[in-house]
């Protein structure tokens, strides 16, 4: 039998093996304080990375602009932090954001669930805003009195920031929630199906504990107060119930992310993966 | 903003005047001094250091600036010059010279108010918050009204003027 192309090898020998076209990932073994910021980080910048898929398709082109120019702040605070963190082991910003495996980002499975791709409401993209810009504010203004110096100067421009991320998006949770029968239909279904997600931003876990004692941040269950005190009044005037608790927790925190992230991490990281090392 | 110390040598005294003329890329109109984020010129041995203090978390006309101040200081013959970032204190509008905001509104975009006003606006407010009295910068009419709480930059949002019709970019305080 003849053939156009040549064997496949069975195995790879010195004289046909290729270089592999992709970047090998980076490990590396976050201190209980580099897991604490990476989590923020990590949360800042999955976030940015589905505010972003907005760009181009909001409803509307004042909120099309908004959330992208949201997305550009997380943007920042991501690669303040993930510098900050990336300075201390030895990698830099794009290293942490582009050559780490799903198991290694920290961020809340919240900001990674899925956007305006998988056919998912403008509603989810409004209640998740609101709910993780809030905690943010609450978080930011802790963290300005941080014993990292570096990490209360980013909380210092970070939660100016924040103030008006939870503004615009208080004012779409009103806006929608408190609009037409359908656009209230829409908003409580979001609600449920985010709000057993936002438990995780509340979870206690030793990572949280080191970062309290050494005074480097709040542990996040000491947000919770302030966080309800932003989201309640907001969700009266906008005719939202809270819902009960439950006893569903997600685990993005630790590593352990839902089905939609590695999607998400495949088309973030792409072009690093792809072009090892290339810059704009 | 940082007082040139009188002491200040020839050297950083001419890198200031330099600075003056390092244009913002995004608002073209004012410059580096103007907007506030040269924080100090320190001349060591080698070299001018440069103090900056961004502007937003995620500007990304940062790098462009921090690499215009140098190429500025070193084209002056000043060089060679290093630039380095102040993150604490956050940068503020209420850094924006007199002059800079006069230039500001000469070139079309309202200038901010200060901070203090807004800072009264609680984070639990759903945003009605409008930032008043913004002024039309080609008219000069109070009759105003917001189009969009975000523009073209990270810095600016979008208004018009209900009097002389047109639309207007307003920097907002921060």
């Amino acid at each position: 039998m003849t053939t156009r192309f040549a064997p496949l090898p069975t195995t790879a020998s010195a004289s046909n093996a290729v270089a592999s076209t992709t970047t090998e990932s980076i490990v590396f073994r976050p201190t209980p304080q580099q897991a604490y910021l990476m989590r923020i980080g990590d949360s800042c910048l999955i976030h940015a990375q589905r505010l972003a898929e907005w760009s181009g398709h909001a409803p509307i082109l004042e909120e099309d602009i908004a959330l992208t120019n949201l997305a550009l702040d997380l943007v920042g605070q991501a690669r303040a932090l993930l510098t900050h963190v990336g300075k201390q082991v030895g990698f830099d910003e794009d290293q942490l954001a582009f050559l780490r495996n799903e198991r290694d980002f920290v961020n809340f499975t919240l900001v990674e669930l899925p956007g305006r791709k998988a056919g998912r409401d403008f509603a989810d993209a409004i209640v998740r805003n609101f709910l993780l810009s809030a905690w943010m504010n609450v978080l930011w203004a802790r963290l300005e009195a941080s014993s990292d110096a570096e990490v209360a100067a980013i909380a210092g421009k970070a939660v100016k920031e924040s103030r008006y991320h939870v503004a615009h998006a208080a004012d779409w949770v009103v806006r929608l929630g408190d609009g037409s029968d359908e656009s209230a239909r829409r908003m409580r279904q979001a609600v449920a199906r985010l709000w057993p997600y936002a438990a995780e931003l509340f979870e206690t876990d030793a990572v949280d504990t080191a970062a309290a004692e050494s005074g480097l941040g709040p542990m996040r269950v000491a947000l919770k107060a302030e966080w309800d005190a932003i989201v309640a009044p907001v969700f009266a005037e906008a005719g939202l119930e809270i819902p009960a608790a439950g006893a569903f927790r997600s685990t993005g925190s630790r590593g352990v992310h839902s089905e939609h992230m590695g999607y998400l991490l495949a088309e973030m990281q792409v072009l690093q993966r792809s072009f090892p090392g290339g810059v704009w | 903003m940082t007082a040139r110390e009188p002491a200040a040598s020839a050297r950083v005294s001419q890198a200031w005047d330099v600075l003056h003329g390092v244009l913002d890329p995004e608002v073209p109109a004012i410059s580096v001094t103007d907007l506030g984020i040269v924080r100090d010129v320190i001349e060591h041995g080698d070299g001018l250091e440069v103090i900056v203090t961004p502007t937003y978390s995620g500007c990304p006309a940062t790098e462009v600036i921090e690499q215009a101040i140098s190429d500025a200081i070193v084209t002056a013959g000043l060089g060679p010059a290093r630039v380095t970032q102040r993150r604490a204190p956050a940068w503020t509008t209420d850094w924006i010279t007199p002059e800079g905001r006069e230039k500001l509104r000469a070139y079309g975009i309202a200038p901010p108010g200060s901070c203090a006003s807004e800072a009264t606006a609680s984070n639990v407010q759903p945003i009605r918050l409008m930032a008043r009295n913004v002024a039309c910068p080609r008219c000069g009419s109070a009759q105003t009204e917001r189009l969009s709480a975000f523009g073209s930059t990270a810095c600016k949002s979008l208004y018009r003027c209900v009097a002389c019709r047109e639309p207007f970019e307003h920097f907002k305080p921060i």
